[in-house]
C-alpha cells in the first residue's frame, strides 16, 4: 500500500507537530507513506471566499504531487473535504477524480482502512473532542446531532483505545467553533464570539485538552485560549494516537 | 426590510455584539429551540424519510409548476375565489391597495406574511393612507417598536419581555414597568380584539396552496389568521408561486415537517383551510412572481423555491444565533435568507453568502433537505465573479493564488512569515490584524514539516 501524506500549507507553516505525528503513527501502523515535497495548499481559502476560479494553479500541483497513490491520508477534515468536493482539473480531470476517491482524511483512514483496533497509546487528561463542521458533516466521520440517526464517531473510536485518556461530554457536541476560512477575520466578532463559547463549553466540563481532527479550528480555539490565559491546551487527535506509551 | 443603514453584515453582526449578555441570551433561546425541534424529530423514526418525501415533492412542483399554479388557479376560481397574479412587490401591492380602494376601505388587519414583508406592504399601504395592524403577537410588538420581523417565525425573539413592556406601555397603555408575559398577552389581546371586530378587511399569508382542489392552508399557533380573515367581509392572501404542493395527501407531510422544524411543536395550533368565501364576503389570492421565475431559472439556486419558511436554519445557525435577524438586512434573514435575497439584489446582498462558516447544520435541519450551504458556496462564486467582492480581497486573493502555486515561493513565503512572526510580531499583533483583536496568532514552530522531514531523509542516507 503506497500511501501519499497530504499536510496541509497551515500545517506545514505552524503545527509541523501534528504531520510528524500523523507520518509516525502511520509508520508504526505499518504504512509505507510518502511525502510528495512539492505541495503547497489544497486551494480552499481561495475558493470558500469565492475565488474557485483562481485555484487552477493550486489544483494542477496538487494533481502532479500526489497521482499515482493508493491513498492520500491527510491530518486535516476540511482541507480533504475541500479536496474531495472541488479538485477539478480541465487537463488532468480523470486524474483528479482518481485524486478525489483516494483522499482520506487521518481518522476515517485509521478506522476504515487500515482498521485499526488497538493502539499503544496513553494520555492520562481528560479531553474535549470538537467535532469539526467539514469532518462530521461534510466527511461524515461522526453522526450529525441534527439527524434522526445512530450516533457513531471515528475519532471518539480512536481516543477510546488510548488509555488514561477520558473524553468529556459536551453541552453542544457539534456546534462550530467559528473559524471558518477568511470568516475568522471577515466576520471577526462573530468570530471569535462563536469560539468563546465553544471553548467555554469544553471547560466547564473540565476537559484539560480540546483536540479534533482539523487543527484550523484547534488553531482558532488555541488562539482564544492563549489571549484567556487559560491552562487548557490544544492537540491534534494524531498527536494524541501517536502519544508514547510510557 | 431595506438596509437603511447601508451597513454590511459583518458591521451590524459586531454592533450586535458589543452587548455580549444580550448575544449569550439570543443564542440560548434559540438554541433552545433548535433542541426542541432535535426531540419532536428523534420522536419520528422516520423523519429522514418524511424529509426526503417532502423534498421529493418539491422537485416535481419545481419541475412542473406552470400546470401546477394553473390547475391551482382553475380549481380556486371554481371555488368562487377570484384570482390575480402578481409579477413583482410593485404590482402586489398595488392589487391590494386597489382591492381596498373599491370598497372605500382604509383599515386592514394582517396576519403573518413574510412575503409582504419582502413587498413592503405595509410601508407602501401607509404612503397610500391604510392603517395595517399586524395580528400576530410577535408581529404586533415589531410593529409598534417600528422594526422589522428578526425571524420568519419568532419576529421579535431578539425582544426582552422588560421591553415588550415598555412597548406596550407607550402605545397600548399597560402599566409602567409591567413585564409578565400573561398580563402583557392579554394587553395585547384585548387590543386585538378590537382591530378583528371592526377591520372589514384582512390579509393573510399562504403556507400551502393545493393544485388539486384550488384551497389553501394557513399556519398559525394564535389562531389569529382565522380571525382576521372570519370576521372581515374581503380577505386577500398573498402567496408566492412556490406554495403550491400537487394534492391534498402531499399536506400530511408538510403539516408533520413544518412545526416540528419550526417550534418544536409536533403540530400548529392551527392549521386551517380556506376553499370558498362565506356568503356576503370575498376571497382574493393574489399569486406573487417577485424574483422566484429568476431562481427557479438559476440551476444552482433553484432548490431554494423548496423552502416552506419553518426558520429551522435561523435557531441552527450559530452565525444567526450571534448576529441577531437585523444583520441581515432583509426580510428573511439567516442562511435560507442568504440564499434568496441575492437573488433579488445582487448588489445589495452581496454580503449575505459569506456570513457562514459553511458548517452545513443548515442543510441537515432542512424539511425539505435544500443544499443551503452549498448554495452560500456557489453564490460567493457568482457574487465574485459578477464584480461585487472587495477589490483589496480580489488582490489578496491573486497574491494568495499566485505564491500557492509555486512550491518555491510557498517554502519561502512560508520561511519569510515565520521569521516575522518571531522577530517582528508587532507587525502582525496590531489593531490593523482583525484575528488579533480577539486572539493571539499561532506559535511559530523552529521549522516547517516540510524542512523537518527533508532534514530526516538526509539523516537516513
Amino acid at each position: 500500500m503506497k500511501v501519499a501524506l497530504f499536510v496541509p500549507c497551515y500545517v506545514d507553516q505552524f503545527y509541523p507537530k501534528a504531520a510528524i505525528a500523523t507520518l509516525e503513527l502511520l509508520e508504526k501502523l505499518g504504512v509505507d507513506v510518502h511525502y510528495p515535497k512539492n505541495q503547497t495548499c489544497c486551494g480552499q481559502p481561495m475558493a470558500n471566499s469565492g475565488y474557485e476560479h483562481l485555484t487552477k494553479g493550486c489544483n494542477s500541483l496538487f494533481i502532479d504531487n500526489f497521482s499515482g497513490y493508493d491513498y492520500i491520508v491527510c491530518p486535516s477534515g476540511s482541507c480533504t473535504l475541500h479536496i474531495k468536493e472541488h479538485l477539478h482539473s480541465a487537463e488532468k480531470e480523470e486524474q483528479a477524480t482518481d485524486i478525489r476517491k483516494r483522499v482520506y482524511e487521518l481518522t476515517e483512514f485509521l478506522v476504515d482502512v487500515l482498521n485499526v483496533k488497538d493502539l499503544k497509546a496513553r494520555f492520562p487528561y481528560k479531553v474535549g473532542l470538537h467535532q469539526s463542521c467539514h469532518g462530521l458533516r461534510g466527511l461524515k466521520i461522526s453522526q450529525m446531532s441534527e439527524l434522526v440517526a445512530p450516533a457513531f464517531s471515528k475519532p471518539a473510536q480512536l481516543l477510546d483505545m488510548v488509555q488514561g485518556l477520558e473524553l468529556v461530554p459536551l453541552t453542544r457536541q457539534d456546534d462550530c467553533c467559528g473559524f471558518g476560512g477568511t470568516f475568522c477575520v471577515a466576520e471577526e466578532a462573530v468570530s471569535s464570539k462563536m469560539g468563546k463559547d465553544r471553548v467555554d463549553d469544553h471547560i466547564e466540563h473540565g476537559a484539560q485538552y480540546i483536540t479534533s481532527a482539523d487543527l484550523s479550528c484547534l488553531m482558532h480555539m488555541e488562539g482564544i485560549l492563549r489571549r484567556q490565559k487559560s491552562d487548557v491546551k490544544v492537540i491534534h487527535v494524531a498527536e494524541i494516537l501517536n502519544h508514547s506509551h510510557e | 426590510m431595506s438596509n437603511v443603514t447601508g451597513k454590511t453584515h459583518p458591521q451590524l453582526a459586531a454592533i450586535f455584539n458589543q452587548d455580549e449578555p444580550r448575544v449569550d441570551w439570543h443564542d440560548e433561546t434559540l438554541w433552545w429551540v433548535r433542541q426542541k425541534r432535535d426531540i419532536q424529530a428523534h420522536k419520528l423514526p422516520e423523519w429522514e424519510l418524511l424529509r426526503e418525501t417532502a423534498s421529493q415533492i418539491k422537485n416535481n412542483v419545481l419541475s412542473n409548476l406552470s400546470t401546477y399554479l394553473e390547475q391551482f388557479e382553475a380549481n380556486a376560481i371554481n371555488n368562487g375565489v377570484i384570482v390575480h397574479w402578481a409579477a413583482d412587490a410593485e404590482e402586489h401591492n398595488k392589487i391590494v391597495h386597489q382591492l381596498l380602494q373599491e370598497r372605500g376601505i382604509n383599515r386592514m388587519v394582517k396576519s403573518k406574511s413574510m412575503l409582504t414583508e419582502e413587498c413592503h406592504l405595509n410601508e407602501y399601504l401607509k404612503e397610500q393612507g391604510i392603517d395595517v395592524i399586524d395580528s400576530d403577537l410577535g408581529e404586533r410588538i415589531v410593529q409598534l417598536a417600528n422594526e422589522p420581523p428578526s425571524h420568519i417565525v419568532l419576529p421579535c425573539i431578539h425582544k426582552k419581555k422588560e421591553e415588550i413592556g415598555d412597548i406596550f406601555h407607550e402605545h397600548l397603555g399597560s402599566a409602567k414597568g409591567e413585564s409578565d408575559p400573561k398580563i402583557l398577552t392579554e394587553t395585547a389581546r384585548q387590543h386585538l380584539r378590537e382591530v378583528f371586530l371592526t377591520r372589514r378587511a384582512a390579509l393573510t399569508g399562504v403556507n400551502f396552496a393545493i393544485a388539486e382542489t384550488g384551497e389553501f392552508v394557513i399556519c398559525t399557533n394564535e389562531g389569529n389568521a382565522d380571525m382576521g380573515a372570519h370576521l372581515a367581509e374581503i380577505h386577500i392572501a398573498s402567496m408566492g408561486i412556490e406554495k403550491i404542493i400537487p394534492e391534498r395527501k402531499h399536506l400530511g407531510v408538510f403539516l408533520r415537517l413544518l412545526t416540528r422544524s419550526a417550534t418544536g411543536q409536533p403540530i400548529t395550533t392551527y392549521s386551517s383551510h380556506f376553499k370558498r368565501p362565506q356568503q356576503g364576503t370575498a376571497i382574493h389570492i393574489i399569486i406573487v412572481d417577485n424574483g422566484r421565475s429568476i431562481q427557479l431559472g438559476r440551476e444552482d439556486f433553484r432548490n431554494s423555491l423548496k423552502c416552506i419558511r419553518c426558520g429551522a436554519c435561523m435557531n441552527t445557525c450559530p452565525v444567526y444565533r450571534k448576529s441577531g435577524g437585523h444583520s441581515y438586512h432583509t426580510a428573511v434573514a439567516g442562511p435560507i435568507g442568504s440564499i434568496l435575497a441575492p437573488n433579488l439584489d445582487m448588489k445589495k446582498y452581496a454580503d449575505l453568502p459569506f456570513a457562514s462558516t459553511l458548517c452545513g447544520s443548515c442543510s441537515n435541519v432542512c424539511p425539505v433537505k435544500i443544499d443551503i450551504h452549498n448554495q452560500l458556496y456557489k453564490w460567493r462564486q457568482v457574487i465574485v465573479k459578477e464584480g461585487y467582492s472587495p477589490t483589496a480581497k480580489t488582490i489578496a486573493m491573486k497574491a494568495m493564488a499566485f505564491t500557492l502555486s509555486s512550491p518555491g515561493l510557498y517554502r519561502s513565503g512560508g520561511k519569510m512569515g515565520r521569521i516575522v512572526f518571531k522577530y517582528a510580531p508587532f507587525a502582525v499583533n496590531n489593531g490593523l490584524n482583525p484575528w488579533y483583536k480577539h486572539r493571539e496568532m499561532p506559535k511559530t514552530p523552529e521549522e516547517s514539516f516540510g524542512e523537518w522531514y527533508s532534514k530526516r531523509k538526509e539523516a537516513k542516507q
